[in-house]
Parts: C-alpha cells; sequence; structure tokens
C-alpha cells in the first residue's frame, strides 16, 4: 500500500480525486451517456410522419428480434471475417514479433518502427492501396490465377478474401505489439535451459516461450477482433454486396436510412456478442492479465 | 540438423539480414529453421510496406482520368502543386486544427489522472484504472453511433465542434495509458525534496514533476495526434457538414481521387518520421529524464 506514497502524511488526501475529476466527467459525459442514450434508442419506436420522424421510447424489445433475424447473414459474417482475422494476423505476427524480440540486435528498434510505420499513413488511403493492388487487371490477381487460388468469382476484390485481406493488413500492428511485448519478458535462458535438457526447439517454444506469452496472445487477438468484428470500411472499399458486415449495415441505417432503433439495437448486439466472445477466450486461455 | 556457416542472409528485408556470419567456431551454428523465422518474418514486413510504397509510388502518377487508381506515368507535378484542390487543402487544415486541440486538451485530462493514478493507490483507483480501458474495448462504430444518438437527443449541431468533443473522448483513454505507462519506475522522493526545501505542492508540481514526465506526455500527444489525423469512423458519424481530411477521402472515393491525396499522405508520412526521429533523439540527450 505504502509502496510509491511515502509522503501521504503532506499530500492532500483529495487532490487525487481532484486530478482525476475532469476526465471522468468527460468520459461519463461523452463515453457513457451516449451508450445510455444508444440503450434507450434500441428499445425505442419509430413514429411522427416521414417529414418529422420521432422517436417513441416504448421497451420494443421486438427492434432485437427484428436486428437478429434480418441481419443474421451479416453478424455471422461479420465475427466469421474477424475470427479468420484474429488467426492469420496471429500467425503471421508471432514469427515476426519473435524474431525481433530474439533476433533483431541492433536492429530492434528500427524494426519496431516499421511495424508501426503504416499507422502514418491513413487508413483509408491504405485501404485504397489495397484495391490498386488487388484491381482485376493487377499483377496479384493473375499470380493467383496461375497457381489456381482465384477464388470461383474469378477476381480477388469484391470477395470474401479481399475483405479479410484487408482486415488482417490494418489491423497486424495491433497483433504484433503486444506479442513483443510479452515475448520480450521471456528470459532468453529459459530456452537455452529447454535445449540443455534436450528438448527440441519447437518442443521448447511449445512449452515453455508460447505459454509465457498468452498474455500477449490473448491482448493481441482482442486488439484485432474487436476492430474487426465492428468495421465497416474494408468490406465497403474491398468488398461488395455479398460481403457486407455489420458495421456496414449500422452505418447505412444510422446515416442513409435514418431507422435508429435498429442501428442501436444491432450495436448493442455486436458489443454483447463481442463480451461473450472475449469472456468466453479469456477464460479458455486461461489469463486474466491483461495489460 | 543441417548447419550452415557461409550461405547469404535472406533477400527479403535489409533490416533483419544480418551480416554474414564469419565461420568462427564460437558462433552457434545456424539452422534452417532459423533462416526460414527470419526469412517469414521479412516477408511480413514487407506485406505491411507494400502498400505504403504504392501510396508513395502513385503520388507521382500522372492519371489520365480523375481516378488516380492506375499507373500512367511519371511526374513531378502532384509534388509541385500539392494544395491545387481547395477542398482537400481546406479537409487537411481541418484535420490539423482538430487533432491540435483535441490533443491539448486530452493530453491535460489524460496526465492528470496519470500522474494521480501512479503517485499513490486511493480509493477506486483500482476501477478508475480498468474504466479507462473500457472506452477502447467498444467497437468504433459503436462509440460514433451512441454519440450521435446523444447529439440527436440535445439537438446539437454536428461540426468542427463535435468532432473534437468526440475525438477527446478517444483520445484521454490513449494519453492516460501511455503516460502511465511511461510513469512506472518514476522517483516520487524528488517531490518530497522539494516541498521539504519549502516548495509549495503547486510549485512542485510545476518545476519538478512537470519537467521530468514531459517526455511522456509528449510521446502521448503525439499518439494522440495522430489517432486524431486518421480517425475516420467516429468522426465519420459526428461531423455534419465539416469535412477533415479520412472524409475528404472517403467522398473522393466516388467522385474522383486526385493524386495530392496522395501527396498529402506522403508528406504526413514524412512528418511524422521526422518528429518521431527528432523526440528519439531528443530523448537520447536527456538520459536523466527515465
Amino acid at each position: 500500500m505504502a509502496g510509491t506514497a511515502t509522503s501521504s502524511r503532506r499530500r492532500n488526501p483529495v487532490a487525487p480525486y481532484a486530478m482525476v475529476l475532469p476526465a471522468l466527467v468527460y468520459l461519463g459525459i461523452f463515453f457513457l451517456v451516449p451508450l445510455w442514450s444508444l440503450l434507450r434508442t434500441s428499445l425505442s419506436r419509430n413514429g411522427g410522419s416521414v417529414f418529422l420522424p420521432t422517436l417513441e421510447f416504448d421497451w420494443a424489445w421486438s427492434n432485437y428480434g427484428d436486428a437478429f433475424s434480418d441481419y443474421r447473414d451479416q453478424i455471422v459474417r461479420s465475427f466469421g471475417y474477424a475470427l479468420a482475422a484474429t488467426l492469420i494476423c496471429l500467425v503471421l505476427a508471432y514469427p515476426l514479433a519473435y524474431v525481433i524480440a530474439f533476433k533483431a540486435g541492433r536492429w530492434r528498434n528500427v524494426v519496431l518502427g516499421l511495424v508501426i510505420l503504416p499507422f502514418f499513413v491513413t487508413f483509408l488511403v491504405r485501404t485504397l492501396a489495397w484495391r490498386i493492388i488487388l484491381s482485376d487487371d493487377g499483377w496479384v490477381v493473375s499470380v493467383f490465377d496461375a497457381v489456381g487460388l482465384l477464388p470461383d468469382e474469378g477476381r480477388l476484390l469484391s470477395t470474401s478474401w479481399a475483405v479479410v485481406g484487408g482486415l488482417v493488413y490494418n489491423f497486424l500492428p495491433f497483433m504484433v505489439l503486444p506479442l513483443y511485448v510479452s515475448l520480450e519478458k521471456v528470459d532468453p535462458r529459459l530456452m537455452e535451459a529447454a535445449a540443455d535438457l534436450y528438448s527440441s526447439t519447437w518442443r521448447g517454444f511449445r512449452k515453455v516461450v508460447l505459454p509465457l506469452t498468452m498474455p500477449g496472445v490473448l491482448a493481441g487477438s482482442l486488439l484485432v477482433f474487436i476492430p474487426s468484428s465492428g468495421d465497416f470500411v474494408n468490406a465497403q472499399y474491398l468488398g461488395g454486396t455479398q460481403t457486407t458486415m455489420i458495421g456496414n449495415v449500422i452505418e447505412r441505417q444510422f446515416l442513409v436510412v435514418h431507422d435508429y432503433p435498429t442501428a442501436a439495437a444491432l450495436s448493442f448486439v455486436l458489443m454483447a456478442i463481442i463480451l461473450v466472445a472475449t469472456l468466453a477466450y479469456t477464460r479458455a486461455l486461461g489469463t486474466e492479465d491483461l495489460v | 540438423m543441417t548447419t550452415l556457416t557461409t550461405a547469404p542472409p535472406p533477400t527479403a528485408s535489409p533490416p533483419l539480414a544480418p551480416a554474414p556470419a564469419p565461420p568462427q567456431a564460437a558462433r552457434p551454428p545456424r539452422r534452417w529453421g532459423d533462416l526460414a523465422l527470419r526469412l517469414v518474418a521479412g516477408l511480413v514486413l514487407l506485406y505491411l510496406f507494400i502498400p505504403i510504397l504504392l501510396i508513395v509510388l502513385f503520388s507521382f502518377n500522372d492519371p489520365e482520368g480523375r481516378f488516380n487508381l492506375t499507373w500512367q506515368g511519371f511526374t513531378l507535378d502532384n509534388w509541385l502543386d500539392p494544395f491545387r484542390y481547395e477542398q482537400l487543402t481546406e479537409a487537411l487544415v481541418t484535420s490539423l486544427k482538430v487533432a491540435a486541440l483535441s490533443t491539448a486538451i486530452s493530453a491535460v485530462l489524460g496526465t492528470l489522472v496519470a500522474v494521480a493514478l501512479v503517485r499513490s493507490r486511493f480509493r477506486g483507483s483500482g476501477a478508475i484504472d480498468t474504466f479507462l480501458v473500457v472506452p477502447l474495448t467498444a467497437p468504433e462504430v459503436v462509440l460514433g453511433a451512441s454519440l450521435l444518438t446523444l447529439f440527436i437527443d440535445l439537438e446539437w449541431a454536428r461540426g468542427f465542434g463535435t468532432i473534437v468533443v468526440v475525438h477527446v473522448m478517444f483520445e484521454i483513454s490513449f494519453v492516460a495509458l501511455t503516460v502511465k505507462a511511461r510513469l512506472r519506475g518514476f522517483d516520487w522522493t524528488l517531490e518530497d525534496a522539494a516541498m521539504d526545501l519549502g516548495a509549495s505542492p503547486t510549485r512542485t508540481f510545476l518545476r519538478i514533476t512537470l519537467p521530468l514526465i514531459v517526455p511522456g506526455i509528449v510521446a502521448a500527444a503525439m499518439l494522440s495526434f495522430a489517432l486524431s489525423l486518421d480517425d475516420f469512423i467516429i468522426t465519420y458519424f459526428n461531423s455534419g457538414s465539416t469535412v477533415t481530411y479520412p472524409l475528404y477521402v472517403n467522398a473522393a472515393t466516388r467522385t474522383g481521387l486526385p493524386p495530392q491525396i496522395n501527396v498529402l499522405a506522403t508528406a504526413i508520412l514524412l512528418v511524422s518520421l521526422l518528429l518521431l526521429g527528432a523526440s528519439v533523439l531528443w530523448q537520447r540527450r536527456r538520459p536523466a529524464s527515465t
């Protein structure tokens, strides 16, 4: 308790509260109240006329049923894509994070800098670049065609491949960084010890390194899964009519159709599924140490 | 396992490639597995890089139509006339203003929370710690939508003001977490020393604490600025008729993508790299702060 606060006798006990208050009030007003407002909207009914639409709070639970049944495809697809993106990110990011932590030597900070470099280029412009790379007459499509991996549609754009690829690209650094942080904490001597005890490199990795980096795996997975499942930009820029996600529906219902209750109900469905998935995943990995 | 002594490093990425190991007996033998690992890492790094290279390349493109999506020919015209499209320039200026204003506000609010939380444990500090992470776990589309319902409820007109308000909201958590991480291991007895020597708490904070935590705050502010400049989803819901740089890009995907978008994106990248380099050098110069 006394750890860092050696001078508490002299320090004003009200001071920490005064310091946290402004930010907490701000987050209360602009994070919690909006969620409350969204919750109320999700239980309201559209009323009034076409020209003067109104919202009436009515415990309209049917909004949730309707949202589920009308947009089941998009819900399933979103979480399918997010899961695929998370797994691919994990597979791609682990070797990179491992090399940065143990093999990069004095290049470590340079490579870390390269990993976060894409963050300095606007998200939308990066996604547009993928549209160029995957365009129908581009060389990527030719290569996929040549090795027989081209999807049945005969193209890459507007397919699930492109959308998942875009999600992987945009959120990969979020996987690399927490993995790197947890790998860096692993004492290399543990690996030597495993090798000294005649463990193969792979076995040593599986039994020693991987369990120690589970907090990184968990944090990285959540940092990829959550934004992926709610994303609509990749589906909009790289996908087509058959690849729409929940985010696209929420965006459209809110900003184009102005059907606020449906959009609000969908938002809560999205959050509820994310919450359940997060809890299940945290439990499965057997760690609660997130940071 | 096969040992390898003279093979060249994988060609994919120069930064990862180690200097060819001199054939000394003391060096541990390099295995194929190790090479494969480096190769995979290099390829992943390349994957992160390809779109960036393409964006830079297309800033030199001379597109025939209104869409800068296929390579036509090399030109320097775009770089010589980066502000040709008035609305694009205006959008970028708006983005910079939003980023500066929201960062200034969130840096103050976030730093205060971080300092209070790291300096002492108090009733509720654990809960506040957790609460700060919660906004980061909500999908952006939900944050954007919920803020829009609030503004509709309150009948606030969406525009520059609401954009700043929502940016501050998501930046506070990032600033607080970054500053907190940088403050771990900070020697708080320095404050006691100052007060023992008769400084008031305010004077102690301004003259002792603040200068020492400035590097952390600068790092947090840079992150916050970058996040603000880049935000599309939350802004999209709450912008009204105000156009930021990402919003301009989004609208331009339908009406025409001028190469100046790439020029400005490249310029932002270069400026960020310069600032990053400068801050690294600056912190190396004052090692006493850590």
